[in-house]
């Protein structure tokens, strides 16, 4: 009885000593200011800095190879308390959010086939380049909502993925997954967007989809300073200073919208200042 | 009957009572053929003809790029009315060339065969690639290619492929039966440019009189008749090779590793055609089968035949079509539509309606194992579609899923129903791409 205490608590001193040595004989130095600055991020490890996570970045910042703006998701507020840690001016940068430049949901988009296939829009993009006619549009599988790690992405339930620009921090992550490159970066600043990724001809977008861009140009005529056509799809300038809202009325297929009135139908999200909807509305 | 095979597959229903008993008929001419540029693994081909030009059976009209690549030519005589994307049977638009037959049907008359005996080794596979000759079992791999394997290989081994283990399928079948004479001709060709005396036909025992016709023709010429157990997917070349021989083919690596070079018995034909008559591979056997066909038949089909036309000629559809399958029900290319044109890889047109089609909602796994079970090179199906469902490809990978054939043996066992093969694809699609940006 008395040995077992004795060997027992003998090994648990031996171990507490030599683990306190080495503690001291191989303590890392780590700057304070790294520490800081990784409680000021927001630790979701999205990778928008160009990290892989928010260690490195904070790492990065006090070694002074990244400049400490560059957290989307953590904004403004972030950015200033980073430069307050490391005593330089904050400069923001321009901030961005996703949008998805596709309303051709499985009601308004034609399809070749039925797929039964993966969830997944890289698999269905693999068979045939996807169930939709359209070589562009939204596949609504949900792999951009399943990449985004801010859960801001909701697929509709006709499948079109739309996008929460509340939660939305600009980490590309959806970008990046996209097998067709429908979602884009936009200024956060701008809520006029062209919601269609076709560069086909105007005959073809409206055999396959009813909200299609078909480059009829009015959008240009209307205001030309903002609007213009690129391979038959109308951009938006954001750069630009002119009438953005002219168009979103005079659109013939209504594929210029304006977020800050209202999101593509089938949404469960509520635009920003978008006015109440009254029970009859809503249902 | 000694009876050889490889470990794992399984035996679907095989639906060869359609069409196996039909000799092969010469399909007539449709009212235009849509040749695709894309007929083979590879780069595709470049056109070389124009709109408005007058072509016979055989002409060049594009030429190969690259060397894994081959040319294409006309499939009749006729004039070039397109030269422009039309419904590939991959499932979108692809550069084709389209022409409208003139009814003669000529032969180019500037293609003049030989004896192969009087042609040495290069100039036989200079043929063969000139000819536009691809494998026929369905890959589509040019043939040339796996003629030139580096030096350091010592091959000691030629397979002849007359296994047809995909359900339903009957053109091998037929040509074996009607064509002996030619495939076993193109099999000496063969042995002639590999340098090698062995040939071992290579015969399913569903096909027993195929096996007894190819053995009598065959006894003569110092050529072995193998009869194989009946199992999917032996016509899959690792899987034959193991099944024939017993040799293993490593991970990653090709037939010509452990000195075999497996032909299918079409490409044989089209090897015989293209030394001996010069002629260039334009049509080939496609079997028009399945329970929506009236009248399932073999035809003789040229190169750009539209499908819909095939369906015509036996006796259209008995109901509304639910799934058109370009080559096996296992391995083929659904089509989206009957516009697309029969291409040299099509063996074989399924058409399928709604009642004759299984059903599609997938359940949980109930981890019974039998994917594993009859996977025919061993993974675990499960896991790696596991795996691909989290997005977890370096793991997929760690489970070989690069290794993976496709066969879909375990999609077709499950009971219930996981798109297991489906999601391995993704996988790999995911793996390589991967390894191409690092």
């Amino acid at each position: 009885m008395l040995a077992s205490i004795l060997t027992l608590g003998g090994i648990g001193l031996f171990a507490a000593v030599a683990l306190g040595i080495a503690a001291k004989k191989f303590a890392v130095e780590v700057d304070p200011r790294e520490l800081a600055i990784l409680e000021v991020l927001p630790g979701a490890n999205c990778g928008a800095c160009g990290q892989p996570g928010c260690g490195g970045y904070a790492k990065a910042i006090v070694a002074g190879t990244m400049p400490p703006n560059l957290c989307s998701p953590g904004g403004a507020e972030t950015i200033e308390k980073i430069a307050h840690i490391m005593g330089v001016e904050a400069v923001s940068a321009n901030p961005q959010l996703a949008v998805v430049c596709c309303q051709g949901d499985n009601l308004k988009a034609s399809l070749k086939y039925r797929y039964l296939g993966l969830e997944d829009c890289n698999a269905a993009q693999k068979i045939a380049d996807g169930p939709k006619t359209c070589p562009a549009g939204c596949l609504g599988l949900g792999s951009c909502m399943r990449a985004c790690p801010f859960d801001a992405i909701e697929i509709t339930s006709q499948g079109l993925a739309i996008i929460d620009r509340d939660k939305c921090t600009g980490c590309q992550k959806c970008v990046a997954t996209c097998p067709r490159q429908v979602i884009k970066m936009t200024p956060a600043s701008a809520t006029t967007h062209v919601l269609c990724n076709s560069t086909d001809k105007g005959a073809q977008v409206r055999k396959y989809c009813q909200v299609g861009c078909i480059a009829c140009q009015i959008c240009k005529k209307t205001a030309p300073e903002v609007y213009q056509i690129e391979n038959f799809l109308a951009r938006v300038d954001y750069a630009a200073d002119g009438d953005v809202l002219a168009a979103v009325a005079k659109c013939p297929t209504k594929c210029i919208r304006d977020f800050s009135t209202g999101y593509p139908e089938g949404s469960s999200f509520i635009a920003p200042n978008a006015p109440a909807k009254t029970p009859e509305e809503a249902a | 009957m000694n009876l050889k095979t490889f470990k794992g597959g399984l035996h679907p229903p095989d639906g060869k009572h359609y069409s196996a008993h039909k000799a092969i008929e010469l399909c007539p001419l449709p009212a235009e053929l849509i040749i695709p540029l894309a007929q083979h693994i590879g780069a595709p081909a470049e056109a070389c003809v124009e709109v408005g030009a007058l072509v016979k059976k055989g002409t060049l009209i594009a030429n190969a790029k690259g060397f894994v690549s081959v040319p294409i030519h006309a499939s009749t005589s006729g004039e070039v009315i397109a030269v422009e994307p039309r419904l590939h049977p991959m499932g979108k638009a692809l550069p084709a060339i389209v022409i409208k037959p003139d009814g003669a049907d000529a032969w180019d008359e500037s293609l003049v065969g030989a004896d192969p005996a009087t042609l040495d080794i290069e100039e036989l596979k200079r043929r063969i690639q000139a000819a536009g000759v691809v494998g026929m079992g369905g890959a589509t791999f040019p043939t040339h290619v796996k003629l030139s394997p580096p030096p350091e290989k010592q091959i000691d081994t030629l397979i002849l492929n007359g296994v047809e283990c995909e359900p339903y399928l009957t053109a091998d079948h037929r040509m074996m039966l009607e064509d002996t004479e030619r495939i076993l001709d193109g099999v000496e060709i063969l042995l002639k440019v590999l340098g090698i005396k062995r040939a071992v036909i290579g015969i399913e025992a569903n096909k027993p009189d195929a096996i007894e016709t190819m053995t009598r023709a065959a006894a003569p010429r110092n050529i072995e008749v193998q009869a194989l157990k009946v199992k999917y997917p032996q016509g899959a070349e690792k899987q034959l090779i193991d099944a024939i021989t017993g040799r293993q083919v490593p991970s990653g690596t090709l037939p010509m590793e452990v000195g075999v070079v497996v032909q299918n018995v079409g490409t044989c034909a089209a090897i015989s055609d293209a030394i001996r008559l010069g002629r260039p591979l334009v049509e080939r056997v496609v079997s028009i089968t399945g329970p929506a066909i009236n009248e399932p038949k073999n035809l003789l089909v040229r190169v750009g035949t539209p499908l819909q036309f095939l369906v015509d000629q036996c006796g259209g559809l008995n109901g509304e079509p639910a799934k058109i399958i370009m080559g096996g029900p296992m391995m083929g290319q659904t089509q989206l539509s009957l516009e697309t044109p029969a291409i040299r890889g099509t063996s074989g047109l399924l058409i399928f309606r709604k009642q004759d089609l299984p059903r599609l909602e997938s359940g949980p796994c109930i981890r019974c194992g039998r994917c594993i079970g009859v996977c025919p090179i061993h993974l675990q199906p499960t896991t790696i579609a596991g795996y691909a469902r989290l997005d977890l490809f370096d793991e997929a990978a760690d489970y070989h899923a690069l290794d993976c054939i496709e066969c879909g043996c375990c999609t077709y066992i499950c009971p219930a129903t996981l798109p297991l093969v489906q999601s391995i694809r993704y996988a790999k699609a995911a793996i390589m791409a991967k390894k191409r940006t690092l």
